[in-house]
């Protein structure tokens, strides 16, 4: 109890500060509701109508150069694509599948398909989140497997300690997730699996 | 609430404090190591724009890209040597090397580093 009204001074404390600090982000109302948790990620997310700006206005690019307008907007890429929370606000992984974009898998082949991989590897979550699955199917349709292998991760189930704390710091999934792939507050994509009993019970001897 | 979690609550909560507002598209990497101080805009490299044409597997597998902004020597001399972005921009997959501001395209003064969402103040953006 004491741990979680401490919880909320922090919350309140660190919400008041990012009121005085980027009132840009609380342009409207619906924006400027009380932040709890983890949440916090999707409420600093650009407001819908500030998404996918079109070069000339991203703030990255210099509109006054020429070749700046003849950039393609991700708009007008992005227009039949399944939307997504965060990240480019698509779906890449749904526009892949669904043949919606066909991008190459050799550089001047067309026709080369991807190598495949089809094997889900569950990671156990002590706490209350629920379990990750790692699917290598989604990531071997873009991706190969020394992408990840060695480097990232010894291809044996259980020989990697892989945390939080590290993927928000841009290692094991975060070498990725957060900077081209959908970022992290996307928590539920990766944790997707709902607890057995068995893991709940391990869970309240946890707390 | 563990403690472990209430850190792991306060340590994202500082991590949003830096976030920068600006809206460019995520993923998006600038390339400024040499280009300003030699006269020209930074370039800007669009994942999202490659990434429909493109699996990752081909610039990160098959033509030799590390995965980590800033650790490819990627320079002019070797671009028009084929090498890098010049594996594709060579009037054959892409459109060549002479429309300079279409990859020239960048702000003055911004530094080298991948763009998008928020900003985390560790290597990685989340
Ligand atoms: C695997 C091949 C490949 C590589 C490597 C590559 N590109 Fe491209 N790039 C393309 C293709 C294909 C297009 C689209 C050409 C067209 O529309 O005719 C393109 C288009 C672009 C565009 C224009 C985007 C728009 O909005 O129209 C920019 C800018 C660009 N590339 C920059 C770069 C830079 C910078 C690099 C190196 C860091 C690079 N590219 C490396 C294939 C590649
Ligand atoms: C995006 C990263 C990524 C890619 C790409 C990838 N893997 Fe993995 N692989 C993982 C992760 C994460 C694990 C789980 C490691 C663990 O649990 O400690 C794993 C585990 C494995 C394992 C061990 C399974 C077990 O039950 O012990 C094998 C074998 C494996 N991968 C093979 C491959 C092959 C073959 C490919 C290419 C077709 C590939 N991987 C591509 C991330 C990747
Ligand atoms: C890219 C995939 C991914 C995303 C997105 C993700 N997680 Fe995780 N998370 C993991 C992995 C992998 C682990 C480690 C599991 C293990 O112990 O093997 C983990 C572990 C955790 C743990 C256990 C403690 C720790 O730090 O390891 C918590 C709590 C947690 N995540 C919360 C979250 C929350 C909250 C979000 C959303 C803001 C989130 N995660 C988003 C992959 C992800
Ligand atoms: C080498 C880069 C890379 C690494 C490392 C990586 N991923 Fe991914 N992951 C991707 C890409 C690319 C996609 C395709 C979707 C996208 O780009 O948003 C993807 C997709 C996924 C999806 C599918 C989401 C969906 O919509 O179905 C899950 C789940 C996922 N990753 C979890 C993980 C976890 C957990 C780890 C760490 C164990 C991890 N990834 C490590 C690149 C990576
Ligand atoms: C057309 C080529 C191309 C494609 C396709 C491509 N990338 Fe990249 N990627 C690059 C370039 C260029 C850089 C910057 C390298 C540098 O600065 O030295 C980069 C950098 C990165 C980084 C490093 C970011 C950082 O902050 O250090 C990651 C992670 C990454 N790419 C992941 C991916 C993933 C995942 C995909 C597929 C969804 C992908 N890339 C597709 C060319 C490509
Ligand atoms: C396909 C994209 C692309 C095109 C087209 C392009 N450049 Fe570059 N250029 C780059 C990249 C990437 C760098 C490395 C940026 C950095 O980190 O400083 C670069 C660097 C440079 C530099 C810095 C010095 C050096 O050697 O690296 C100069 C000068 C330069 N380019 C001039 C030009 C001129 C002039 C043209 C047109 C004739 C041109 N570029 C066309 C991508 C491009």
């Amino acid at each position: 109890m004491k741990l979680i009204s401490l919880k909320w001074k922090a919350v309140v404390g660190v919400t008041a500060m990012v009121f005085v600090t980027t009132p840009l982000f609380f342009s409207s109302a619906e924006d400027a509701k009380p932040v709890g948790g983890v949440n916090t990620f999707n409420r600093l997310m650009a407001p819908k109508s500030e998404r996918n700006q079109p070069p000339s206005n991203d703030g990255i690019h210099d509109p006054t150069n020429e070749g700046t307008s003849l950039l393609l907007p991700p708009k007008e890429a992005f227009k039949d694509m399944p939307p997504a929370q965060a990240g480019n606000f698509v779906d890449w992984v749904q526009s892949l599948q669904k043949g919606l974009i066909k991008p190459r898998y050799d550089r001047s082949n067309p026709n080369e398909e991807a190598v495949v991989f089809d094997l889900d590897i569950v990671r156990e979550v002590k706490g209350t989140m629920p379990d990750v699955v790692y699917p290598h199917d989604r990531h071997t349709q873009w991706l190969d497997c020394s992408n990840c292998h060695p480097d990232i991760f010894i291809p044996e189930k259980g020989k990697n300690q892989i945390s939080m704390a590290q993927i928000l710091m841009g290692q094991k999934c975060g070498v990725c997730h957060g900077k081209v792939a959908f970022p992290v507050s996307d928590c539920r994509k990766c944790h997707s699996k709902k607890k057995d009993g068995k893991g709940a019970a391990t869970d309240t001897k946890k707390k | 609430m563990t403690p472990l979690r209430l850190l792991y609550v306060a340590l994202l909560m500082v991590l949003v404090m830096v976030a920068v507002p600006v809206w460019a598209e995520y993923a998006d990497v600038v390339l400024n190591r040499n280009a300003e101080a030699n006269g020209m805009r930074p370039v800007i490299y669009p994942h999202w724009f490659h990434r429909i044409r493109f699996r990752c597997k081909v610039c990160h597998s098959e033509l030799g890209f590390e995965m980590r902004v800033g650790s490819n020597n990627i320079n002019m001399g070797e671009i028009l040597d084929g090498k890098y972005c010049g594996m594709c921009h060579n009037g054959d997959v892409a459109w060549s090397t002479e429309f300079c501001d279409r990859c020239h395209s960048g702000l003055p003064g911004l530094a080298t580093g991948i763009r998008g969402a928020s900003k985390s103040s560790g290597p990685g953006d989340y």
